[in-house]
């Protein structure tokens, strides 16, 4: 299944929408439609929520300590290396 | 030139400490090459460097090869940095540029008709699966195995659409920035978001719905 022709230009609004950046004219527009389309509904909510999770539980790696030693080695920083 | 704050260590600058900005070192000191200068610099901004190339090549050699390579080509270009735009700007723009030369390098670059990625024309044609695994429980939506999924999916974006969303959802940076970093418009920058945002629900969507209590 798969939203309508006339939801498409709706879906492209819906990241500026989740950033609170759109318009306020669009912001009513797509509550409008959003108050009458199931589908969309669904878009915008597992949107939300997959921009949440990843938020949440992606992890961003250190510099691992062998990496960073041999970083300042090659830098010839080595005094400096704590 | 007083230097007033010490950045935290590089070790793990998290992005929404905002922990450095330009004005935290001494320009006239890394222009002139003072390698204590230089050193805290490495220190600030290797963790964000490092991250970045690793999530563009997917590969801890290349990623360490990538952070040599830019904090290189950064002391010897310091002389004619002209402070216009911050450091870390900068500093991205370096590495982006080293990371996506290895890569291309590595794997010249395919565009598939199916690819959201190739242009930034107003057509994603992502097949949007509509099914609501919002009401999932926390444990499965928070599991060790879905975060995985969303790695992998993460890492499988097309390459012009990994690069935006590294840079604006993992490092933080405003669409501002990260359009300067890529030297591409900020329409460019939203749009390129948006079509990660919606490729990476996607791949959530055809994860989580087999998850969903089977209704008979």
């Amino acid at each position: 299944m798969s939203p309508s022709e006339s939801c498409h230009h709706l879906l492209d609004s819906l990241s500026a929408y989740v950033d609170g950046e759109l318009s306020e004219a669009l912001c009513r527009e797509l509550e409008r439609h959003l108050a009458d389309c199931e589908d969309c509904r669904v878009v915008i909510d597992t949107l939300k929520k997959t921009i949440e999770l990843y938020r949440e539980t992606i992890a961003e790696p250190e510099v691992p300590a062998d990496v960073r030693a041999r970083l300042f080695q090659r830098l010839k920083l080595e005094d400096y290396l704590d | 030139m007083a230097v007033t704050k010490m950045p935290q260590s590089a070790s793990n600058p998290q992005k929404s400490q905002n922990p450095v900005s330009s004005e935290d070192f001494s320009l006239e000191a890394l222009r002139r090459g003072d390698p204590l200068e230089f050193a805290r610099l490495v220190d600030a901004y290797s963790g964000m460097i490092y991250r970045l190339a690793k999530r563009i090549l997917q590969n801890p050699q290349d990623a360490e090869d990538i952070l040599q390579e830019t904090f290189i080509k950064a002391y010897n270009a310091l002389p004619r940095f002209d402070g216009r735009s911050r450091l870390s700007t900068w500093l991205y723009r370096i590495a982006t540029n080293e990371a996506l030369m290895l890569l291309r390098k590595k794997r010249p670059p395919t565009v598939s008709v199916d690819s959201p990625g190739g242009n930034d024309a107003d057509d994603d044609g992502l097949p949007l699966q509509i099914v609501d695994w919002c009401c999932l429980p926390e444990s499965e939506l928070m599991s060790e195995e879905a975060r995985r999924h969303l790695e992998r999916s993460i890492e499988a974006l097309p390459e012009t659409l990994k690069t935006v969303f590294v840079l604006r959802e993992l490092e933080g940076l405003s669409v501002r920035e990260t359009a300067q970093v890529l030297e591409i418009s900020e329409a460019a920058v939203k749009t390129r978001l948006h079509r990660a945002r919606l490729a990476l629900r996607e791949a959530l969507t055809v994860y989580f719905k087999e998850r969903l209590p089977q209704v008979s």
